[in-house]
């Protein structure tokens, strides 16, 4: 195994689904469902059987919108207030008005849900507004459920082929992606009369401040390549400098978690035992404060459980310990700490690019369409904001459904037989070298980078100064990376993806002259929100050649949005007494 | 500029008394997200080539006969 074959083999489908994780799965499936004679292929960098975020499953649904506990416009209005206005509702009220179907499928699959002593669901409170955290007792089993479903729907899986680049047709229609095998370095080019993009975050842009390459809040596996391929296909990609900034368990770099604990009394707290921020529910403003708050001498940060009964503190950490990240209970006895004892020291997470918990993605209208025909974006990586695993669930969903519409009565686009030629070559660069610098020391230093200067509080001169290093490792990359064998190759694939989001994050948080979201766009050169001129998307995409960004109006609220409810999640700060 | 390897500590460790992969079992390499786990060529038993790790547990749940133990890595301990 690992050792390099340059073979090269090609595959045709309708639909082409990128990423086993959690969208990917249910698009295909859907696909499948709708249309048994499609033929539909999913393909994952790694296992589906245990790939993506939800690798270990998931403790909870965050934006559960069930009847009689919240509804589709109350969510809208929502998250377009926790994304302070950046948001083409369209699309989260039709994922609000879909998310309660794919919860009573999802439970016909096998993965139950918690429900109260009357059989009704057992819905928290979390959010600011409304009520929407699910809790799910044997979240442990998601991907297994999945896997099943995926075997019964015949759905074509092929693990170990990473995608590096989108074939776009002659008429401009999305006409497949080009893949490398993580194993052989093999090709297979995958033609397809649609495509859906479903890989997750870039969870490895920034370094985790424990220095280990592989330490990241996210998956490290989900390290920009839907970004990147996007961008090189020409899509665009909407507020890429709305990054994605986490409160979490200093060094293990895990979730702590506000949706967890919360509801059952726990809190953040300063080292003072205090508690200032008011609601815990992660958005850009309230990682403002926790930055405010880190910074001030009343820091460091905590999560805060030791108040409450002994009984509730172990059942939290019993539920933190078994699913989502298991190992946090390794974490915690290797450090002698019982959530019952003593708080536990939380930190700020390295940057990263995703939707799911903030708006960083690519841009999709309310059928998951990106802006290339045919093209299509769900979970992490598409543009609908704090959409976490209910919305990668339900927005594959709608994709899955939508390609299989979209393809009725189409032909394979034809495309450039060259950029085959061309994109192998580009691939394979590093394993004709004998010297040089391998894709580790590369990736290092571009993350290490990323965390000196691109880490808000953003400065313009920092950023600057950041673009010069990234063009001059650059060079570097493409002049002198080497490989030794085809998981390096990977490595190698996955480090140009990194630089790609870098450039992009930097970009893009260069345009926008103004701070917003709290501490995700902070400018310190432009400290107020400036809606007069800003109150719209920044997509940035590739013009000839070149990174290019410009505004975007945002569609008319369908739900509208009061002068006094604008801004409540700007009173995140717990009021002084007097 | 030639390379050299540095050393470091990995933190899954297989158990090889009761690991199966000289009988076939390829669980652990399977399912790992990252694919750091290989099998040894002279042992044919499973170990973990590259220090990628997300200590995220598939290897040590999936294992029919739980050789596999996964450890915080030392940087984050």
């Amino acid at each position: 195994m690992d050792e390099i074959n340059e073979g090269l083999s090609e595959v045709e489908c309708d639909i082409l689904v990128i990423g086993g994780g959690t969208a990917g799965p249910m698009a295909a499936y859907k696909a499948r469902k709708k249309n048994p004679d499609a033929k539909v292929i999913l393909l994952e960098k790694a296992n589906v059987k245990r790939s993506g975020a939800i690798s270990m499953g998931m403790d909870g649904l965050n934006n559960a919108v069930i009847p009689g506990h919240s509804t589709p416009e109350q969510y809208t209005k929502e998250i377009t207030i926790a994304n302070d206005g950046i948001c083409d509702q369209a699309a989260v009220y039709k994922y609000a008005q879909n998310c309660y179907s794919i919860i009573e499928e999802l439970d016909k699959f096998g993965i139950r849900f918690q429900k109260d002593e009357n059989g009704e669901f057992d819905v928290k409170k979390v959010h600011h507004i409304g009520t929407y955290v699910l809790p799910m007792p044997n979240g442990d089993t998601v991907k297994k459920a999945l896997y099943r479903q995926l075997r019964r729907a015949r759905v074509l899986i092929s693990n170990r082929f990473m995608a590096t680049r989108l074939l776009t047709g002659k008429t401009g229609r999305i006409a497949g992606a080009i893949s490398v095998n993580t194993r052989t370095g093999e090709f297979l080019v995958i033609k397809a009369k649609a495509v859906i993009m479903c890989t997750g975050a870039a969870g490895r842009l920034g370094l985790p401040t424990s220095g280990y390459l592989f330490g990241t809040y996210e998956n490290p596996t989900n390290s920009g390549e839907g970004y990147t391929m996007a961008y090189h296909a020409g899509a665009k990609l909407a507020n890429l400098e709305c990054f994605q900034i986490n409160p979490l368990i200093k060094d293990y770099n895990g979730p702590a978690c506000a949706y967890v604990a919360g509801p059952l009394g726990g809190y953040t707290a300063n080292a003072n035992n205090e508690r200032f921020i008011e609601c815990d529910y992660w958005s850009g403003q309230m990682m403002q404060e926790f930055h405010n708050e880190l910074v001030s001498g009343k820091g460091p940060v905590f999560l805060k459980l030791n108040h409450l009964h002994k009984d509730t503190a172990d059942h939290i950490e019993e539920i933190l310990h078994t699913v989502e990240r298991p190992s946090r209970g390794l974490f915690h006895e290797g450090r002698n700490t019982k959530y019952s004892d003593k708080m536990i020291e939380m930190h700020i997470s390295e940057i990263g690019f995703c939707s799911g918990h903030s708006a960083s993605g690519v841009f999709v209208d309310d059928n998951a369409l990106t802006t290339i025909p045919g093209l299509y974006a769900a979970g992490d990586m598409a543009s609908v904001p704090h959409n976490y695993m209910l919305g990668a669930f339900t927005n594959g969903a709608i994709a899955g459904e939508h390609a299989v519409d979209y393809i009725n009565d189409l032909d394979f686009d034809d495309f450039d037989q060259e950029e085959i030629v061309r994109e192998k070559e580009r691939v394979l660069a590093p394993t004709k070298r004998e010297d040089g610098i391998p894709p580790n020391q590369i990736e290092f230093k571009i993350r290490r980078l990323v965390n000196d200067y691109l880490q808000p509080p953003k400065v313009t001169k920092k950023y600057e100064l950041c673009q010069d290093r990234l063009a001059e490792i650059r060079e570097d990359m493409e002049q002198n990376m080497v490989v030794r064998d085809s998981h390096e190759l990977m490595r190698a694939t996955e480090t140009s993806s990194i630089l790609d989001c870098a450039d992009m994050a930097a970009f893009a948080s260069l345009y926008r002259k103004e701070s917003r979201w709290g501490l995700y766009h902070n400018r310190i050169d432009y400290p107020e929100r400036d809606d007069d001129n800003w109150k719209c998307h920044v997509l940035l995409s590739k013009k000839d050649g070149n990174m290019v960004c410009e505004k975007r109006d945002i569609q008319p609220y369908i739900i509208p949005i009061a002068e006094e409810e604008k801004d409540m999640y700007d009173k995140q700060r717990v009021a002084v007494e007097a | 500029m030639p390379l050299v390897n540095n050393p470091t500590s990995v933190p899954v460790t297989v158990d090889e008394k009761k690991c199966i992969a000289d009988k076939g079992c390829r669980v652990c390499v399977d399912v790992c997200p990252l694919d750091v786990l290989r099998i040894n060529d002279l042992t044919n038993k499973a170990y973990m080539k590259y220090d990628e790790c997300w200590y995220c547990m598939p290897c040590e749940a999936d294992c029919p006969t739980d050789a596999v133990t996964v450890n915080i890595p030392y940087l984050l301990r």
